[in-house]
Order: structure tokens, then C-alpha cells, then sequence
């Protein structure tokens, strides 16, 4: 595959958004904000980072803030792995795509979507990739607010214990979960100086920002021996005014207008990334 | 092998002989290599042995990830904590993913003894029994343990297997031949029938010795799998006999007698008589003390198998 250029990359999510929220308001449900805000992170991942045609060597993936499914199932769908149809289908009866990720789909290892789970099947599948030698990455997707969850912790110990440095966590920090401001609900900072005390190399990146995520993705793992922590930094909802930075669009399905708004929204921003690719 | 061996040490002695032939075996364990005798497997495999610290949520998480790249894993731990502290990874990792773990809950029951509530595992057939690709199997002796260690290796998909800590007395002469969800029947008997599950199968065959003396001749069976239960089995059992008893380690509720009783009320509403753990706090005692207490030991069984019968 070749590789995408920003440009295309920036396209690319801004499609992936329109179909997020297609499905979550032909569905009827679904997690708008999350969804909206790691559609960057999932782009990065999928199109420019990942490289999933390597059989046993593939790269692997694992959504541990399983809620934000919608992102996942469009680009398994845009990149092949899921029949377009069946994604028209998303939580209608009998659909295979319930609202979090299944195994039964290709490319999706693990069902998810009880919070704190990932860490530790991602960490379980580096420390295989260490003791079989094999050569790939696993990139762990987790939300914010996710990380009150203990069995978070447990990961992370294990993860710089078993020196795993083949391992890639990265936090959707969009700093709003369900009830309100993370920092309200439940304090994580300072997130950094944690993970680090916990033996991880982490870095800060701006979420949204493709020259970011690709630079770090890329060089990764800049420190051998660790397991490397990403914390970018992201606005939930992001791509949609209305919907950016509240937390009562956490599962808040678009109403007719709302989603006609949304979606005049998004094409505004794809003509503008035309108009600027055109210059 | 006839003297008395816990199914502990039976269970791991297996597992070490087929990952040394099978590498991609792996063992996971949460501080409990001791508990799980899992020790001499530590020693003489490192590369198939992980030990993850007082964790078990990430244990079983640990090795649903493994099992995605192709290792059988094998978390080793205390029941107790396995199936209550982990019982969403369980649950989610393991069963719903479908993922090819075997959960392996050792000092399971009453096992401790004097250890108190935290330390029972008395609910556990009845959590694991109501998820979904879940399998259930309680080894009555070392032998059949060994049997079912080596049966597992092979086996693709989730299990839940629970075993005691000390050592028991011989069901079996030698390792039995083991299938999933097919009951061995261990005695003939045309007057009852006994089904019996994990260490306290022993107990249910001395006790048809017992009744055997008085004249009620019990057929027994070890019904090593409570999921998938053997079905056929229990429906010609239902057809002869008209009194059924279940003996078991588990907290009445939702164990053995209530998966044969509530199979059973599907096809032809029969008397279960459910010989089990009362749903309350254990009282301080050993493992047979306790059985005893409780009327799980062969003579407390074979009396209320009298009194029953009296009754009637």
C-alpha cells in the first residue's frame, strides 16, 4: 500500500467522522464524543503506521476504550476487512457489529469494551511477540477516563517489568468522560510522572496533529527495554462545533437536524482540505 | 498410582511432561507457583512460565493476549481469587472472545479450611456455569486430573478447571479415560443413584459401600464435567431410578444438583435430592471437617440417604 500523504491522511478522517456519525444516527446509539475524538489516532494508526499484511508478523491493535467502535468498524470496512453492507448494519438486530468491538470481525483480536481489559491483552500479546521473536508492535488505544480502572496498573507494572518495548499505549486524552471533567471525577494528573514512575518512556502529542502522531509512531521505541506511553492529547467530539468538549455527547445520538448540521460541517472541512491540496 | 495425592501436584506433573513436548504451553501464574505446584514447571521451563505477581485481573488478561498469538496458556491460582477477582476477564477475555485459556483454580471448595470466607471457592460452578463458551471440570482424584491436564492441551477454547489443595484418596486405579462432558460411572446400582462432582466423589462412592451393606444398592457416577453436563446420561438415570442425589463442594445454589434438578425439570420433573454446602458462612474447620459438618462426608451422606428413603 502506498503511503498516504497528510493531505489524504486529513481526508481520510474527516470521511471516517461522516460515517461515525452515520452509523451512530442510523443506529440510534452509539458513543459520539470518544469516537470522534481517536478518529485521528485510529487514522494514523491504520493508514500510515500499522502494518497488517505481514501474517505472523503483522502489527497488532487493541481497543481497549471499546465504546469507540464506530471509528474502528468504518476503517476496518474502508481498508476491507468488513463487508460495507455489514457495516450499514451497525447494532441492528441480528448484525454482527454490536456497539463494541467483536473477534468476529477481521482484524479485531479481542472484544472489548469493559473498560481496563486492554492493557493487559496487549502486553500479554508483546510478551508473546518477545518469546516467539517475532517482529511486530501492538498499539493499545485507551481512554482517559478508563485509567481509574486498577487492572490498568497491573499492566503497567507488567508491561516495564517484561521489558516490552515492542508495547504502544496510547491515552485518547480528550479530558472528559461520562459525568464530566476527568479531573473532577476521578484526578489523573500528573499522568505523565505515573507512568513514567511506573518504568514507562512516555510521550505528549497533540492528537489531532498527523506530523505528531507520525513522528513519534514512527520511531518508536526510541528507548529499548520500555514500554512507550503516548498521552495525545485530543478534544472529545472533535470535528463537529457543537459537539466538541461536552461531556453530554459522551453517548448522545445526533437528532435529524443536528446530524444534517454535522455532517454540512465535515464536507466544509473536506473542501477546504481540497481547496488547499488544489493550491 | 493408590496412595493419597493431591490433584494439584497430579495436575501440573502432566502439564509439565506435555510442555516439554509442546511449546507453545505456557504457564501463567499470579505468586501462587507454590499453591499451584507449579514450581518444578518454573524451574525446567522458564521460557513457557509467567508470573505475573498478586494480579489476577491481568493474568487472565495476560494470557488472553498470548492466546491470540499462539500460546495455550494455562493461569494457574488459587480458585478463590480466580473466579471472583478475575471473573471479568473471565468472562470477557477469555469466554465472549472465545480465546483458548484454560483458568486453572487450585485449593478450590473449602480446600483451606480455617482460612475462612475469603479463601472459598463455593460459588464457582455456579458464576462459570452461567458464561456463555465457558467449560467446567472438576477432577475427582490425581489420576483423573492428569487425564484431564493431558486432554486439555489438545482441547481449543475457555475452560474453567477447579481443584482441591490436599492430598485425596484414589477414585481411579490408574489415569481413567477422560472426555469432556461424558460422566464416568464408577458403580451399578438399581435401587438409587448418586451423582457426584470434584473431591467429594470419594465420599459418594463410600457412602454406596456403606448403603450396600444395608442393603440399597447406589449407582455413582463422577460427573467431572458440570458444563457441558452430560445430558444423556442424567435422562437414562431420570428414566430408572426414582430418587436422585447430587454430592458436591459448592454453596447449594447454582451447583451440580441445580444444573442436574433444573435439566431435569425440562424432560421429567423427578426428586433431586442436592447434597451440597449451605448458602451461609463455613464454620472454622479443615477441609473434612468441614465436609463432615455439613453432611458431605461418606457416613453423614449415606444417612441422609437412609433418611430420605425413609421418609418415603
Amino acid at each position: 500500500m502506498e503511503q498516504m500523504t497528510l493531505s489524504e491522511l486529513k481526508k481520510k478522517s474527516i470521511e471516517i467522522r461522516k460515517q461515525v456519525l452515520k452509523m451512530i444516527y442510523t443506529a440510534k446509539s452509539g458513543h459520539t464524543g470518544g469516537s470522534l475524538s481517536s478518529v485521528d489516532i485510529l487514522v494514523t494508526l491504520f493508514y500510515r503506521i500499522m502494518n497488517l499484511e505481514r501474517g505472523e508478523e503483522s502489527d497488532k491493535f487493541v481497543l481497549s476504550k471499546g465504546h469507540s467502535v464506530e471509528g474502528y468498524y468504518a476503517i476496518l470496512a474502508d481498508i476491507g476487512y468488513l463487508s460495507k453492507d455489514e457495516l450499514e448494519r451497525y447494532c441492528q438486530f441480528g448484525s454482527i457489529l454490536i456497539g463494541h468491538p467483536t473477534n468476529k470481525v477481521k482484524g479485531i483480536d479481542i472484544n472489548t469494551g469493559a473498560l481496563g481489559h486492554g492493557l493487559s491483552v496487549g502486553a500479554g500479546m508483546a510478551l508473546a511477540g518477545k518469546r516467539k521473536g517475532r517482529n511486530y508492535r501492538v498499539f493499545v488505544l485507551m481512554g482517559d477516563g478508563e485509567l481509574a480502572e486498577g487492572s490498568v496498573w497491573e499492566a503497567a507494572m507488567f508491561a516495564a517489568n517484561y521489558k516490552l518495548d515492542n508495547l504502544v499505549a496510547i491515552i485518547d486524552r480528550n479530558r472528559l468522560q461520562i459525568s464530566g471533567n476527568t479531573e473532577e471525577v476521578m484526578k489523573l494528573e500528573p499522568l505523565r510522572q505515573k507512568w513514567e514512575a511506573f518504568g514507562w518512556k512516555v510521550f505528549e502529542v497533540d492528537g489531532h496533529n498527523y506530523e505528531e502522531l507520525i513522528e513519534i509512531l514512527t520511531k518508536i521505541p526510541v528507548e529499548k527495554d520500555k514500554p512507550h506511553l503516548i498521552i495525545a492529547n485530543t478534544i472529545k467530539g472533535k470535528g463537529v462545533s457543537f459537539i466538541e468538549n461536552k461531556a453530554q455527547w459522551h453517548h448522545k445520538v445526533p437528532s435529524d437536524e443536528e446530524f444534517t448540521k454535522a455532517i454540512e460541517e465535515l464536507d466544509l472541512q473536506l473542501q477546504e482540505v481540497e481547496r488547499l491540496e488544489s493550491k | 498410582m493408590s496412595q493419597n495425592k493431591a490433584c494439584r501436584v497430579a495436575f501440573s506433573e502432566a502439564l509439565l511432561e506435555e510442555a516439554k513436548k509442546d511449546k507453545d504451553i505456557i504457564v501463567v501464574t499470579t505468586d501462587a507457583r507454590g499453591s499451584a505446584s507449579v514450581d518444578n514447571f518454573a524451574r525446567e521451563l522458564p521460557e513457557q512460565f509467567v508470573e505475573v505477581g498478586i494480579a489476577e485481573q491481568n493474568a487472565v488478561g495476560v494470557a488472553a493476549g498470548l492466546s491470540i498469538c499462539g500460546f495455550k496458556p494455562f493461569v494457574c491460582g488459587p480458585a478463590c481469587f480466580l473466579s471472583a477477582r478475575s471473573f471479568e476477564q473471565v468472562k470477557v477475555d477469555v469466554a465472549y472472545s472465545k480465546t483458548n485459556v484454560k483458568i486453572i483454580g487450585v485449593s478450590g471448595g473449602v480446600s483451606y479450611g480455617p482460612l475462612g470466607g475469603t479463601h472459598h471457592a463455593l460459588h464457582d460452578i455456579a458464576a462459570f456455569r452461567a458464561v456463555p463458551n465457558m467449560t467446567v471440570i472438576l477432577p475427582s482424584d490425581a489420576n483423573l486430573a492428569k487425564a484431564i491436564a493431558r486432554t486439555l492441551v489438545n482441547h481449543r477454547g475457555p475452560v474453567y478447571v477447579r481443584m482441591g489443595r490436599n492430598p485425596v484418596p484414589v477414585v481411579y486405579s490408574e489415569e481413567p479415560h477422560f472426555e469432556i462432558g461424558k460422566a464416568n460411572v464408577l458403580l451399578e446400582g438399581d435401587d438409587i443413584a448418586i451423582i457426584a462432582c470434584g473431591e467429594v466423589v470419594k465420599n459418594a462412592f463410600d457412602a454406596a459401600l456403606l448403603l450396600k451393606e444395608k442393603g440399597i444398592y447406589a449407582k455413582v457416577v463422577d460427573m467431572h464435567t458440570l458444563k457441558p453436563i452430560d445430558e444423556e446420561l442424567i435422562i437414562e438415570i431420570a428414566k430408572k431410578y426414582k430418587v436422585i442425589f447430587t454430592v458436591e463442594e459448592h454453596n447449594i445454589n447454582g451447583g451440580l444438583g441445580d444444573a442436574v434438578a433444573g435439566f431435569l425439570a425440562k424432560y421429567s420433573p423427578k426428586e433431586v435430592i442436592k447434597i451440597a454446602l449451605p448458602d451461609e458462612d463455613m464454620i472454622t474447620g479443615s477441609q473434612f471437617e468441614i465436609y463432615d459438618y455439613y453432611g458431605l462426608s461418606a457416613e453423614k451422606i449415606a444417612n441422609r440417604v437412609l433418611s430420605e428413603l425413609e421418609r418415603r
